[in-house]
């Protein structure tokens, strides 16, 4: 009993270190934007920021929008096309990547990671000059006599930006799911009666659905809240909730932009504890 | 009886290793068959050939006639009980019984009523509810064993399925399995590399080594005809001299000429005399004489080491002696097994290296082996 009490003690005391970094550095700045978010330049409490999120409106052409609410509705649908086509392409990788020899896996892994190792001002740029009209794309495609095709400054654009980022995090985690996956769990299923398809719906994805989330969540949060990508594929014509927080923060309007972030926040926080529910039922079940 | 499986001339190799050589083996309806040997001698590639999870590089499969060599495991009427059950982590027990059903579409209801069926055979009713990965192994066992069986498959494939169970709850797993097998009059195709519960549980043993088949048989002719050194040698203990059939009825072997039952052998040829240590006598005078150099004790009777003539016997007595006595032994005609020379000549049964520590060591890692 004694020797226990030490032992949590110790692991408490292991603990510690991590535990103040956490309140330095994830707490307190939490704390502080939710702190800016309701208060106005002087500091006193308000809830004006909150509000003009949701009733900021813009008149062009005598058309009214909601300037807020439209940025963050396009910030989810280009977020959402990302995640899904990151999905799609990463699910089968992964589970390929997991059933190859294990050396073949060592070096595809770091192929994949390595483009996570530059800056993705960088990466930003390097898609720039390969979708430009006069890019290297359109260079190639010239070259092949092929019609040229038009894609920066598109919603495309910005998509294949955002799946270029964040499609690692999206494999890694389903991969590394896949990998401690017992292979005779596959050969049970066939042996009992399932086709590869059956295999696949009955076996392979639900156990997998734990990194499947993780990915979702991985590249889909990121996503929502990017921003350059926007500005710099897409011509600055699709401005996105980041690029928003990114312009109000320049122009100093600190409380504006800590408001945004804070409502940002608490859509993701609800978004994800659903996405938990729905897995531990999946799990339950 | 009716043939269901049908090998022919199979042979694997995995990686220019070969581990199965010219395989052929006929399984037969309502048997308990079993494959043994030690660990890696093909045993479970075997199976796996016959559940279609390796193609053999030569050779046959026929399933009642027919060859089955290009279908895929999902549409071969044989179901497997893996090495560690294998059993599906995310479903409970209920549907991991009922997994095969519902890939066939079945009725909620008339799964329901399988699925109790089978519980009840496997004892685990109440357990429905419960997840697999709170099971002990006895459980698991019986959950894949249940969710095999479900779909009443022709052919039931076991591959050391006790393996990794106590000896005890072994015991009685060995019991059950027969019985669910006389039950449900499914063919059992068993692997396991012990061979006690081989002879005990089965109607016909498959004795292999190194990819190849040595004897086919049931437990008695495996155990009291054993067609060479190995066979001999693995299946129990054995002492196996080298000898000489001087003519039919009458061999030589430790420099005495000894009345024996075997004929058929050509004059003067070469063999292998196997002699159980249960079927030595001691006597005062006797055949041979030799000195005890060992004898342990083992509760029904005593192990002795006896060396005559350089060469160290096993015997085993209710009756005692201490290690530096000299001895007469007996051997009774009936009790002396003439085989042929084989590869496996000279190559067993001298217990000169015997130690029980020895014996114990090697079983352990043979079990630990996956
Ligand atoms: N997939 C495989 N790749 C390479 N070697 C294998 C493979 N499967 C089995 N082997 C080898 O084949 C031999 C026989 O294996 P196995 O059939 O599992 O034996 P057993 O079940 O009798 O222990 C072993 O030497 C094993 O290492
Ligand atoms: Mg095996």
């Amino acid at each position: 009993m004694k020797e226990k009490n030490g032992l949590r003690l110790a692991r408490r005391l292991a603990l510690g270190p991590y535990g103040l970094w956490a309140m330095l550095f994830i707490l307190v700045p939490l704390l502080f934007v939710a702190y800016y978010a309701f208060t106005d330049n002087d500091f006193a409490f308000t809830t004006d920021n909150i509000a003009r999120f949701f009733t900021a409106t813009s008149v062009s052409d005598g058309v009214v929008t909601h300037t807020y609410l439209l940025i963050f509705w396009r910030s989810l649908k280009l977020a959402v096309i990302s995640t899904v086509i990151c999905l799609l392409m990463g699910y089968p990788i992964a589970y390929i990547l997991s059933r190859s020899p294990l050396r073949t896996q060592k070096i595809l892994i770091t192929l994949i990671m390595i483009p996570m190792w530059m800056n993705f001002l960088i990466r930003t740029y390097a898609w720039m000059t390969i979708l430009q009209d006069t890019g290297i794309l359109n260079s190639f495609l010239r070259l092949l006599s092929l019609r040229p095709v038009h894609i920066i400054g598109t919603e495309g654009a910005v998509v294949i930006g955002m799946v270029y980022d964040y499609f690692p995090y999206m494999i890694l985690p389903i991969y590394s799911v896949m990998a401690k996956m017992d292979v005779r769990l596959e050969e049970a299923a066939r042996d009992l009666g399932c086709n590869s398809f059956g295999v696949l719906r009955r076996v392979i994805f639900p156990l997998s659905l734990p990194g499947v989330i993780s990915g979702v969540t991985m590249v889909l949060i990121p996503s929502i809240s990017t921003f350059y990508i926007s500005q710099k594929l897409g011509n600055g014509k699709f401005y996105l909730i980041g690029d928003a927080i990114e312009g109000q923060y320049v122009a100093n309007n600190l409380h504006f932009a800590a408001a945004i972030a804070f409502i940002l926040m608490v859509i993701l926080l609800i978004g994800m504890a659903l996405m938990q529910r729905y897995a531990n039922s999946r799990a339950a079940a | 009886m009716r043939k269901i499986i049908e090998l022919k001339n199979v042979s694997k190799a995995f990686d220019g290793q070969t581990v199965l050589d010219n395989v052929s083996l006929d399984i037969y309806d309502n048997e308990f068959l079993t494959l043994l040997g030690p660990s890696g001698c093909g045993k479970t590639t075997t199976l796996r050939i016959i559940a279609g999870f390796e193609s053999p590089d030569s050779g046959s499969l026929s399933f009642l006639g027919e060859d089955i060599l290009s279908l895929p495991p999902h549409r071969r009427n044989v179901n497997t009980v893996f090495q560690r059950y294998a059993l599906f982590p995310h479903l409970n027990v209920f549907e991991n019984i009922a997994f095969p059903l519902r890939e066939k579409k079945v009725p909620q209801d008339e799964i329901r009523g399988k699925v109790d069926e089978m519980l009840r055979l496997v004892a685990l009713t109440g357990f429905e509810k419960r997840s697999v990965t709170s099971l002990s192994g006895g459980q698991q066992q019986r959950v894949a064993i249940a969710r095999a069986l479900i779909s009443r498959p022709k052919v039931l494939l076991l591959d050391e399925p006790l393996a990794a169970l106590d000896l005890k709850l072994r015991k009685d797993m060995q019991q059950e399995l027969k019985n669910i097998q006389k039950a449900t009059g499914i063919t059992f195709v068993f692997v396991t590399h012990d061979q006690e519960e081989a002879l005990s549980m089965s109607d016909t043993v498959v004795v292999m080594s190194e990819g190849r088949i040595q004897q086919i048989g049931t437990p008695i002719d495996i155990y009291n005809e054993p067609r060479n050194a190995f066979v001999a040698d693995f299946i129990g203990e054995s002492n196996i001299l080298s000898g000489i059939m001087l003519q039919d009825r009458l061999v030589r072997f430790s420099g005495r000429d000894f009345p024996c039952v075997d004929e058929g052998f050509a004059r003067n040829e070469p063999v292998d005399v196997v002699i159980r240590p249960e079927d030595v006598v001691i006597v005062p005078k006797g055949q041979l004489r030799g000195t005890v150099t060992s004898v342990t004790f083992l509760g029904v009777h005593y192990e002795i080491i006896v060396d005559i003539g350089g060469f160290k016997w096993m015997i085993q007595t209710t009756g005692f002696a201490d290690v530096g006595d000299e001895i007469g032994i007996y051997v009774d005609p009936e009790n002396i097994h003439i085989m042929k020379k084989s590869e496996y000549s000279g190559l067993f049964g001298d217990y000169s290296s015997f130690s029980n520590e020895f014996d114990e060591l090697s079983d352990a890692e043979s079990e630990a082996e996956p």
